[in-house]
C-alpha cells in the first residue's frame, strides 16, 4: 500500500488556563483542545472530521496548518514532517496545503475585488506573470463556476453561495494537493449548500484533491467522506470507513449523534436518543472514559469511570474507543 | 372544524431601504391559520420573510424603516392585533403570545440572573409578588428540566451552556402560560445533541400546557420531526401549504420539491445532491410573474408573465404553482 498523502500522530494542543479576576487570579488548568489525535489521510480521499462544538475539531485543522502551534505530535505531509519545518519551507508547504473556511464574509478582504483576491497567491508563489494571471484568474472563476462578470465585484456585492466559491477559488489558485475544508457549508441555506458540495465533489474528480472535511453536520458529511471520524473533547472516540460508520456505529456518542440528526420524512421511524447534560469542559474532562457522565449505553459500569477504553478494531478499518464496542450498542438502550 | 386562535391575512411587511432606493417587500400577501393546540412550522430560506412574519405577529417590527402595510390582518382571540394600543398590545405579548429567539446570548440579558429575567414577566402580567415570582421561576426553571433550578435561579446567563441559556429562554416564554408559543430558530445555534433535548422539552410542554407552537425554521428536518401542518414560504410569498404528511410525501411546489431533493440525510444511501441552481433573489426586486420561475426547472411562458395565486391541490393542500392547473407539463419538462 502506498503511503498516505497525510499522516498525523498524536495531535495535542493544549491551551494554557485563563486567569481568572481580570488576569490577576489563579490560572485555571490547561485546555485539552485536542488531545492526541491520529489519523491518515490517502491521496485522492475524503476524511470527515465531526464532532460538536468543543470538539477539537477546528483546532485540528488549524495545527496540521500550523496556523497555531500544536503542543505535542507529528503531521506528515508527502512523508515530511510539517512541524519541523521552517519559515521559508512552511510558505512553499502552504501551496500545497490551503483552507476554506466556514464563513466566507469574515476571509474575504471587503476591499479587495474578487480579481484581486484572486491575483493575490498567484503573485506572491510567482505562478504566473503578466497576461497568465489575468488567464488563471478566469479559468479559476470558470472552474467554481462563477461568471466572468464577477471577477469585479467586492465581497459585499456577492451572494453567500457566490463568496463561497470564491473562497474555493482562492485555495485553488495556488493549486493545492490537499485542502482543509472547515464548515465550508455551513453557513449557507440548503439550496445552495447542495451547489457547493457538489462543486467540491466535482474539483476533487478533476485534480484529484485530497480533502480534511470538518463539520457539526453528519448529513453533509456522509454526502462527502470516503472516511469519518467522530472527535468527542480532544479525541478521535470512533474512525472508520463512512458507510460503516453510518451504517453501524459502535461507539454510543456516534449512534447518539446520529439518531439526534433529524431526517426530512415524517414517516421515518423514531429512534432519538436523547443525550442527557452538556459537553463538560475540555479543561476538566471526566475520569475514566470521556465520555462516560452522557453515555446511553446500557452495559455502562464501573470501569467505564475509571478506565479510559483505547481505540481498538471493532470491524474491517473501523475503530472505536468503548469498552463495549465489540458489538453495536443494543437497541432501546 | 375548531376556530382558529391565530389568523394572519395578507399581512405584508415592507422596509424602506438604506439609500432610499427602494422599498423590500419582505413578507408580501401572507396569510395562514394556526389552530388550537398545533405546531405549525414555517419553513424557508434566508430572505423568504418568515422571521419578519413571526415578528410582524407580534408587531416588533422597528417602525421605520418597516411598516405593517393598510390593509393587513392579524387576528387573535377576536381581536386585530394591528389596530392594538401599545398597552394593549403589551398586555398579549410575552403573555398570550410568547416568543422564544434563535441566540439565547443575545436575548438575555446580561447584568440580571435567570431567575429575575423569568420573574419580571410574572411580576408585570399577573401582578405576583417578588417572593412568588422566585418561587415561579424556579419552578419553570424544574418544568423545563434545567438542573439544581434552586441554584440555577441566581445565575448570569454567562455560568449557563447554550442549551442551558435556551432552556431558560423557553422559561421566560412559558411563565405566564401563554396560548401560542412563537419558536424562531429555537435549536438553530445548538449542537445536535442539544437540539434533539430542546425538540423534546418543546413537545413535552405542548402535551403538558395544551399550547399552540409557530416553529419558524429551515430545517426541514426539523419539520418533519414536530409539524402538525407546515407552511412553505418563498420571496416573501407562502408557496405551499399542507399537513406534514402531505407535503413531505407530495410536494406540489418545484421550490418545495428542489428543498426536499437538497437536503442531505443521514437514513439514506449516499447520491449526488439536486441542487437549486442560482439564489434566491432580493427583497426589492421580487422577479415578475412566479417568483421562483428563475430558478424553476418547469417554467414555461406564463410563468414569467402572470404571478399564480395559491392554488387548491388536494384536501388542506394548496400551491401557487400553475402546475397544477397544468399537470402535463412536469413529466413534459422531467
Amino acid at each position: 500500500m502506498t503511503a498516505p498523502l497525510l499522516d498525523v500522530r498524536g495531535l495535542v494542543k493544549h491551551f494554557p488556563g485563563e486567569r481568572a479576576f481580570f488576569g490577576l487570579g489563579a490560572a485555571q488548568p490547561p485546555v485539552r483542545a485536542v488531545d492526541g489525535v491520529s489519523f491518515a489521510i490517502r491521496e485522492g480521499a475524503t476524511l470527515g472530521l465531526v464532532g460538536e462544538s468543543g470538539s477539537g475539531k477546528s483546532t485540528v485543522a488549524r495545527t496540521l496548518l500550523r496556523l497555531i502551534e500544536p503542543t505535542a505530535g507529528a503531521v506528515l505531509f508527502e512523508g515530511a514532517d510539517v512541524l519541523g519545518l521552517g519559515r521559508v519551507e512552511l510558505r512553499a508547504l502552504r501551496r500545497k496545503m490551503q483552507i476554506v473556511f466556514q464563513d466566507p464574509y469574515g476571509s474575504l478582504n471587503p476591499r479587495m475585488t474578487v480579481r484581486a483576491t484572486l491575483r493575490e497567491p498567484i503573485v506572491i508563489h510567482k505562478l504566473a506573470t503578466g497576461d497568465k494571471i489575468e488567464q488563471r484568474v478566469r479559468t479559476l472563476l470558470d472552474e467554481v463556476g462563477l461568471d466572468g462578470q464577477y471577477a469585479d465585484a467586492y465581497p459585499h456585492e456577492l451572494s453567500g453561495g457566490q463568496r463561497q466559491r470564491v473562497g474555493i477559488a482562492r485555495a485553488l489558485s495556488v493549486e493545492p494537493r490537499f485542502i482543509v475544508c472547515d464548515e465550508p457549508v455551513s453557513a449557507l441555506d440548503v439550496s445552495v449548500q447542495a451547489q457547493v458540495l457538489n462543486l467540491l465533489a466535482e474539483l476533487q474528480r478533476r485534480h484529484r484533491l485530497t480533502y480534511l472535511f470538518i463539520a457539526h453536520d453528519l448529513a453533509v458529511v456522509k454526502h462527502i467522506a470516503d472516511e469519518v471520524a467522530v472527535m468527542y473533547l480532544g479525541k478521535i472516540v470512533e474512525r472508520g470507513p463512512a458507510e460503516a460508520v453510518y451504517r453501524a456505529p459502535r461507539h454510543p456518542y456516534t449512534t447518539s449523534l446520529l439518531s439526534a440528526v433529524p431526517v426530512p420524512d415524517p414517516a421515518a421511524p423514531s429512534r432519538r436518543i436523547v443525550l442527557q447534560g452538556d459537553v463538560p469542559s475540555p479543561a476538566n474532562p471526566p475520569p475514566g472514559c470521556p465520555f462516560h457522565p452522557r453515555c446511553p449505553h446500557p452495559k455502562k459500569d464501573a470501569r467505564c469511570r475509571t478506565e479510559p477504553p483505547a481505540l481498538v478494531e471493532v470491524a474491517a478499518g473501523q475503530i472505536a474507543a468503548c469498552h463495549f464496542a465489540q458489538a453495536p450498542m443494543a437497541p432501546g438502550g | 372544524m375548531t376556530e382558529p386562535l391565530l389568523r394572519v391575512r395578507d399581512l405584508r411587511t415592507y422596509f424602506v431601504t438604506e439609500r432610499g432606493s427602494g422599498t423590500a417587500r419582505a413578507v408580501d400577501g401572507v396569510s395562514f391559520e394556526l389552530y388550537p393546540g398545533e405546531t405549525l412550522g414555517i419553513v424557508g430560506e434566508s430572505g423568504s420573510g418568515k422571521t419578519v412574519t413571526s415578528l410582524s405577529v407580534l408587531r416588533l417590527i422597528p417602525e421605520p424603516p418597516g411598516h405593517i402595510r393598510p390593509g393587513s390582518y392579524i387576528e387573535f382571540e377576536g381581536r386585530n392585533l394591528l389596530t392594538l394600543s401599545p398597552p394593549e398590545l403589551r398586555a398579549i405579548r410575552g403573555n398570550r403570545i410568547a416568543m422564544v429567539f434563535q441566540e439565547p446570548m443575545t436575548s438575555l440579558n446580561p447584568v440580571f440572573t435567570v431567575g429575575d429575567q423569568i420573574a419580571e414577566a410574572a411580576i408585570i402580567h399577573q401582578g405576583l409578588s417578588r417572593k412568588a415570582a422566585r418561587a415561579r421561576a424556579i419552578e419553570m426553571l424544574t418544568l423545563v428540566g434545567m438542573p439544581d433550578p434552586a441554584e440555577r435561579v441566581d445565575h448570569y446567563p454567562h455560568q449557563l451552556s447554550g442549551g442551558m441559556r435556551q432552556r431558560v429562554m423557553i422559561a421566560m416564554a412559558l411563565v405566564c402560560h401563554p396560548k401560542v408559543l412563537i419558536a424562531d430558530e429555537p435549536t438553530t445555534a445548538l449542537d445536535v445533541t442539544i437540539q434533539a433535548q430542546i425538540l423534546e422539552l418543546l413537545e413535552r410542554l405542548q402535551r403538558e400546557l395544551g399550547m399552540a407552537i409557530m416553529l419558524i425554521t429551515h430545517d426541514l428536518g426539523v419539520v418533519a420531526g414536530t409539524a402538525d401542518r407546515v407552511v412553505v414560504m418563498y420571496a416573501g410569498q407562502v408557496v405551499e401549504t399542507a399537513t406534514t404528511t402531505e407535503l413531505f410525501a407530495r410536494p406540489r411546489h418545484p421550490y418545495t420539491e428542489g428543498l426536499l431533493a437538497a437536503v442531505p440525510r443521514v437514513d439514506t444511501p449516499r447520491e449526488q445532491l439536486r441542487a437549486i441552481p442560482g439564489s434566491v433573489p432580493a427583497a426589492t426586486d421580487w422577479p415578475a410573474g412566479c417568483r421562483f420561475h428563475p430558478r424553476c426547472p418547469y417554467a414555461w411562458d406564463k410563468c414569467r408573465t402572470s404571478e399564480p395565486p395559491l392554488l387548491d391541490s388536494g384536501p388542506g393542500h394548496q400551491a401557487r404553482c400553475w402546475l397544477v392547473t397544468e399537470p402535463a407539463r412536469r413529466s413534459a419538462t422531467a
